[in-house]
This record gives C-alpha cells, sequence and structure tokens, in this order.
C-alpha cells in the first residue's frame, strides 16, 4: 500500500470550554485531494489547528490517527515528523531567522543524525523550488515571515510545504488574500505535490481556488460538523447556489457553531 | 507541549587545574601587598604612587549601593596577586604545561593559527603567553602585556595611563588603580590598519582569586583596530572578583572595535569600567556579550568629544539561575554632531535577573546629534526578571534622540509554528532565541559568532521543561 491514511473520528474540540467540533469523521487517504468548504465560524480552522495539536485546542472526545498510530498522544513536533503538515493562516514571524536557516533545520528536524542534508543539495533544491513558486531568491536571505507581503507568506507557506514533502498537509486558507497571480502559482504548487504518497486537506472559503486545484473529494463543515459530502460538483454547486440550499435541506438556520443543532 | 530536558546545565568551561603558581600575596588588601606587587613588577616610583594613593581612595569610598547585591562580597577573602610562572612565553612551548594545557582546552593555540593577528594569554594575575604577527609588528603595532609596555614604552604609557578613567571615577577602578596587574596594551600608529583582530584571553583557576588586568588601546590618527576579549573561569563555591579597567583612546579618524564574550563562571563578580574618547570623526565599537558571572555591573562608556564623532555599543546579556546582569551603555555627546547609537539584547531564564542600565548624555556643544537606542528583552519563563532604566541627560535643544524598548516572551504561536515543521520544543525555543540575539551575532567574526551560538546552544539546554 503506498501512502498514508488520516483518520478523523467523531472529534469534539472545545477552545476555553467552549465546544467548537463536535463530531467531526473524515479520512483522507495518499493520493487524495479534499476541500473542506463552509461560511465563516463553522470550525474549519479550529479543525486544521486541533489536527497539528495547537496547545490553545483542547480534544474532548474522539480520535485522531495516522496509518494507525494515535495522533493525540503525539507532540506537535512529533506529529510533524510522522508526517503532518499545516500551512498556516497566521503564519508567525520569527526574527533574526532567515528563511533558508529555517527550511534546513526542519529539514533536518526529519532526518536522523549524521543523515543531515548537504549544503550542496539543500542550496539546489530550494532554488528549484522557489524558481518553481516565482519566489525572488532574496526570500531565502529574508528573516522568516518578518515584513513579508501577505502573498509572499502564502508563498513561504508552499514553498515549505514542497521542501518538507509531508504524507498528509493540511492547507488552511491557503488562498485568503491572494490575487489572482499568486492564487495560481500557489496552486501550481500544490498540484506538483500530487502523487499516491500525498494526501491533502484544502480548507477555503472560496470555491475560485478549486478552479486550479481539483478535488476529488468535497465537504461542507457547518456547526462544527461535516453536514454534506461529495465530488467536485458540489463546489460548483457552491459557487452557483451558495449554502442557503444546504441549510434548507438540513433544515439548519445558523451554521455557526454558536448554536446547537 | 511539555518536553523533558536535562535538570541541570553545566558550565563547560568549569574545570581547575591543579595550582602551580609560583607566588601569590597574602588575603586581603593592604598597603603591604600593594607595595609587595609593585615591587615584583619592578616599576617606577610614580606608578607605586599612584597605586598607593588609588588605595587610600578605595578604602574611603563606599560601597554602590545600586545596580547588583555587593553585600557578600568579602574584601579581605580575596588573593590580590598570584604569579603563575616565572617568565611569559614567546611560543607556547614556553608556557608551563598545565596552563598550556587549559589555553588548549579553551582552543587558543587553535584560533591563533587561524585566523588571529596577535594573543595574549593571561592565566591569573600575569600574561603567560604573548604574540604578535611579524607584519604587524613592522608596520609599528605595539601590542604588548601592560606591564611589559610600562617597561618598555614608559612615555607613551605616561602620556595615557589613566586619562580616561582616573582612579578616582568609581570604588572598583580605585581598587583597579591600586593592584592592577596584566592586560593588553595596544599602540596603532598614525593610518596603520590592523585587517586581523587582536585577542586576548583572560583565565581565573585559583579559588577566591581577584583578576585585575588593566587595558589601554591607543589608536592614532586615521588608524583602526579590532581587539576581542574572552574569559572563563572554574566553577567554586566561594567567589572570586573580576574588576578590569579599559581605557581607550581613539584619536581623529582613528576606529576601534572592542569585543567582548564573558563567559565567567557563575561564581565571579563581574565589575568592570570600560570608557574610551573620541576625537574628531573617530568611531568606537563596544561589542559586549554578557553570559556569565555571578553579577556583572558594566556600562561600557563613550566620550564623543570631537566634532562627528560616533560611537556604537551592541550588547547581549543573559541572565541564568541565580545570575544578575546589571549592564548598558553609556554615550557623551561632547561636541557637534556626534551621533551614536545603542543596541541592546538581554533575555532572562531560570530565575535570572537581567537589567540594562543607560545614560545618554547631550552636552550643550552637541549641536546636531543624535543618538538611538534599542533595547528588546526577552523572558522565557515566569520567574524570571529583566529591567530597562534609560537615563538622558540633555542640555542642547538641537539634538534627536530616540529610545524604543520591547519586551517580549516566546509566543506560543511562534513555538506552534516552528513545532509544526518538525523542531522540538527545545530546538525552537533556541531558534527564537537564536533570532532575537542575531544583531549581536552577525557582528562578531565568523569563528567568534560560531562560537558564541555554540555558546548559547549550551546555556539553552535544560532551560524548558
Amino acid at each position: 500500500m503506498s501512502g498514508s491514511v488520516l483518520e478523523i473520528k467523531n472529534l469534539h474540540v472545545s477552545i476555553e470550554d467552549k465546544e467548537i467540533l463536535k463530531g467531526v469523521n473524515l479520512t483522507i487517504k495518499g493520493g487524495e485531494f479534499h476541500a473542506i468548504m463552509g461560511p465563516n465560524g463553522t470550525g474549519k480552522s479550529t479543525l486544521a489547528s486541533a489536527i497539528m495539536g495547537h496547545p490553545k485546542y483542547e480534544v474532548t472526545e474522539g480520535s485522531i490517527t495516522l496509518d494507525g498510530e494515535d495522533v493525540l498522544e503525539m507532540e506537535v513536533d512529533e506529529r510533524a515528523r510522522a508526517g503532518l503538515f499545516l500551512a498556516m493562516q497566521y503564519p508567525s514571524e520569527i526574527s533574526g531567522v532567515t528563511t533558508s536557516d529555517f527550511l534546513r533545520s526542519a529539514i533536518n528536524a526529519r532526518r536522523e543524525e549524521g543523515d543531515e542534508i548537504s549544503l550542496m543539495k539543500f542550496i539546489k533544491e530550494l532554488d528549484k523550488d522557489l524558481e518553481y513558486l516565482e519566489i525572488d531568491q532574496n526570500m531565502a536571505t529574508r528573516y522568516l515571515n518578518e515584513g513579508f507581503s501577505g502573498g509572499e507568506k502564502k508563498r513561504n507557506e508552499i514553498l515549505q510545504l514542497m521542501q518538507l514533502k509531508p504524507e498528509i498537509a493540511i492547507l488552511d486558507e491557503i488562498d485568503s488574500g491572494l490575487d489572482i497571480d499568486a492564487l495560481k502559482v500557489v496552486s501550481k504548487g500544490i498540484n506538483k505535490m500530487r502523487g499516491e504518497d500525498f494526501g491533502c486537506l484544502i480548507i477555503t472559503h472560496y470555491q475560485r481556488l478549486l478552479n486550479y486545484i481539483t478535488p476529488d473529494f468535497v465537504h461542507v463543515m457547518m456547526q462544527g460538523r461535516v453536514v454534506k459530502s461529495g465530488g467536485p460538483e458540489l463546489a460548483k454547486r457552491l459557487e452557483a447556489e451558495g449554502y442557503e440550499w444546504i441549510k434548507e435541506e438540513l433544515g439548519i438556520e445558523d451554521e455557526t457553531v454558536e448554536q446547537n443543532a | 507541549m511539555s518536553k523533558k530536558a536535562p535538570e541541570i546545565e553545566e558550565y563547560q568551561y568549569g574545570f581547575r587545574d591543579k595550582d602551580v603558581s609560583v607566588f601569590r600575596t597574602e588575603r586581603g588588601l593592604t598597603r603591604k601587598v600593594v607595595e609587595e606587587i609593585s615591587k615584583l613588577k619592578e616599576e617606577p616610583q610614580w606608578m607605586l604612587d599612584y597605586r598607593l594613593k588609588a588605595l587610600e581612595h578605595f578604602y574611603q569610598r563606599p560601597m554602590p549601593q545600586w545596580g547588583g547585591d555587593l553585600a557578600e562580597l568579602n574584601f579581605d577573602e580575596i588573593v590580590y596577586y598570584v604569579k603563575p610562572s616565572e617568565k611569559q612565553g614567546r611560543t607556547w612551548d614556553e608556557v608551563p604545561a598545565e596552563i598550556k594545557q587549559t589555553f588548549d582546552k579553551l582552543g587558543i593555540p587553535e584560533a591563533e593559527q587561524k585566523y588571529l593577528a596577535g594573543v595574549s594569554a593571561q592565566y591569573e594575575s600575569e600574561v603567560v603567553y604573548h604574540s604578535l604577527k611579524e607584519d604587524l609588528e613592522e608596520m609599528g603595532i605595539i601590542f604588548k602585556d601592560t606591564d611589559t609596555a610600562l617597561k618598555e614604552h614608559e612615555e607613551l604609557f605616561k602620556e595615557y595611563f589613566g586619562t580616561v578613567i582616573p582612579y578616582s571615577d568609581n570604588k572598583f577602578s580605585a581598587l583597579n588603580s591600586a593592584v592592577w596587574s596584566g592586560g593588553s596594551f595596544i599602540y596603532v600608529p598614525k593610518g596603520v590598519k590592523a585587517t586581523s583582530p587582536l585577542q586576548a584571553y583572560f583565565r581565573i583557576n585559583s579559588e577566591n582569586m581577584g583578576q585585575f588586568e588593566r587595558t589601554l588601546i591607543i589608536v592614532d590618527e586615521g588608524a583602526s583596530v579590532h581587539y576581542v576579549e574572552g574569559c572563563t573561569a572554574p566553577v567554586y563555591t566561594t567567589n572570586s572578583l573580576h574588576s578590569a579597567v579599559v581605557e581607550i583612546i581613539v584619536k581623529k579618524d582613528g576606529y576601534c572595535r572592542y569585543t567582548t564574550i564573558q563567559n565567567w563562571a557563575n561564581n565571579v563578580y563581574n565589575l568592570v569600567t570600560k570608557r574610551a574618547t573620541c576625537d574628531a570623526n573617530a568611531q568606537m565599537e563596544w561589542i559586549d556579550g554578557n553570559i556569565g558571572s555571578k553579577l556583572t555591573m558594566k556600562y561600557p562608556a563613550i566620550h564623543l568629544k570631537g566634532e562627528g564623532a560616533r560611537g556604537n555599543t551592541i550588547s547581549i546579556a543573559i541572565a541564568g539561575r541565580g545570575q544578575v546582569q546589571d549592564a548598558g551603555a553609556k554615550m557623551y555627546h561632547l561636541a557637534p554632531n556626534t551621533s551614536s547609537s545603542i543596541v541592546s539584547k538581554s533575555f532572562s531564564k531560570q530565575g535570572g535577573n537581567v537589567t540594562y542600565r543607560g545614560l545618554v548624555h547631550f552636552g550643550r556643544k552637541a549641536d546636531g546629534a543624535r543618538s538611538n537606542i534599542e533595547c528588546d528583552t526577552l523572558i522565557l519563563d515566569n520567574e524570571s526578571k529583566s529591567d530597562t532604566i534609560p537615563y538622558n541627560e540633555i542640555y542642547n535643544d538641537n539634538i534627536s534622540l530616540e529610545h524604543e524598548a520591547k519586551v517580549s516572551k516566546v509566543s506560543e504561536e511562534q513555538l506552534f509554528y516552528l513545532m509544526s515543521r518538525g523542531l522540538t520544543e527545545e530546538e525552537a525555543t533556541e531558534m527564537i532565541v537564536m533570532g532575537f540575539i542575531e544583531p549581536f551575532t552577525k557582528e562578531l567574526p565568523m569563528e567568534y559568532a560560531v562560537e558564541m551560538n555554540r555558546l548559547i546552544k549550551f546555556e539553552m539546554e535544560g532551560s524548558i521543561g
């Protein structure tokens, strides 16, 4: 069998004692691209952060496994080394640390001691990806995310994705704040990752990203749960008709997590 | 996000050697001790007179009541002079084997071969090894230990000694002036530029030892030099004292950079007076790293006396368990169009206490002078402490002064971000800290920057948990 399997079962997550996720079920396999769509405040980003293990989010019920291993038992860095990656909506700025120094450390964190990537190989691969993502070479020597524009931050996240080559990636609103050219480049990077060994969960408000990345599965989230799943045609219908018809179909009045179903 | 890390952090230079000293004065500070030191050094009468005047002043001067707590510092317990060997070596083979071994462990001979133009190694009270590359000697550069300089260049010495920092400046400058021994003397002639750094290394080995080196650097018109000093000591349960005086004169258009990487053991009081004067268009830079010691009180000063003179201080201070770093910078703008900048980066961890204490003075003649101060503090945990105490004295309306101070903690978001890329909590914290002090490390010559990063990594081990 090739590719990893991330399995989320009946996931309940709270932040400061307020329940946000109320039983999410989702399975992502290597080779598959999943998109999670939904209006604001329905728990999409919470799902992303909870999978990666952000300390603010408390899992109160349910399970997350990666190839059968209990992800919830792992520290954040262990999850990363096990093969998970989260492209963040608001990446942190790290002053004084260059993007390339950071990347090299992150690559080496996944390798055994004594098997660190050689400087030449690192530079070669970095240059290749920088070029592919149409990123100015000098980003490598700038401090990580410091003074980056919104678009630069997002490209940098995809650069890290390409460099670190995780098994399963979660992309949290990677399209927010991007103009159309940047959106194309970012999509190009994500599409390049496609392959049997790579699974991806794309979280987005907007269908427009899915014009460039065709998902195999589309899920709609409301009230902290996946309420509807389908193929790419579901995204097209959402684009054309919005979310109202789903709410009607399911008898939902307020789709946010504020309301109990 | 709790990760188990080793609880105890060790100080890697804490080893001690067998005492091989050939002479030491009795404990405590008396007139007799001062006379003995001077006699042993076969000094001219004027120097003995100077020492005795300074001693009187030291006795009369009260202990400073600000900065760190000096209550445990007992002047009667200290040995003020220890002579480690009979003579000074020009090659490492001439240095007693035990002492050479120490410097080997510290990597000094190796560094000397690779990238240093001159090296001075002081062990206890005396410089045991000294060398200067021939080409620098041919350019007329004088680089000697201070005792030898007094013998061989008495006129030059007398002209400048004590002119920047009089013995009466403070209690510890008086102490140093009374019992000084060792240190570096540098003279760079007009227009001569020393391209590689000169380094001095200071090592205390004995328990309850006081080290009082005296450094005097004269950079003549249009000349330039970079001087680097490092310091370490063994770990003892009792306290040692390091109290240096460093005087620097930078003449018109001259340039001097003085880099310190202070890594004393945690039982050493480090009470140092450092001051430079700058003539017109001269530039002085203090690159000041304080990592070790029990208590450091040090505020490198620059007197900008000539029009257009520039002064920069870039410093880091790190205070861990049981450590107090009370450090900063002083800038005196005494002439028109002088400029200065201070960048201070400090961080505290495991209950350490770090204070930035600085003074920027604009005199009446300082028309058009500018100063820029940036103090950043990073606190790693809830038990650690940090203070910023900036003083400004302004006697001229036509000046510009900018001050920026920031206190930050390593944020949860930053840690989460870095850890989500596979770095452990310890690696992530270390990366944030290294980034924080990068403005300092980038000023170091490459070899020192590598060493500095290694030291910080070492310091950081066991800080998380």
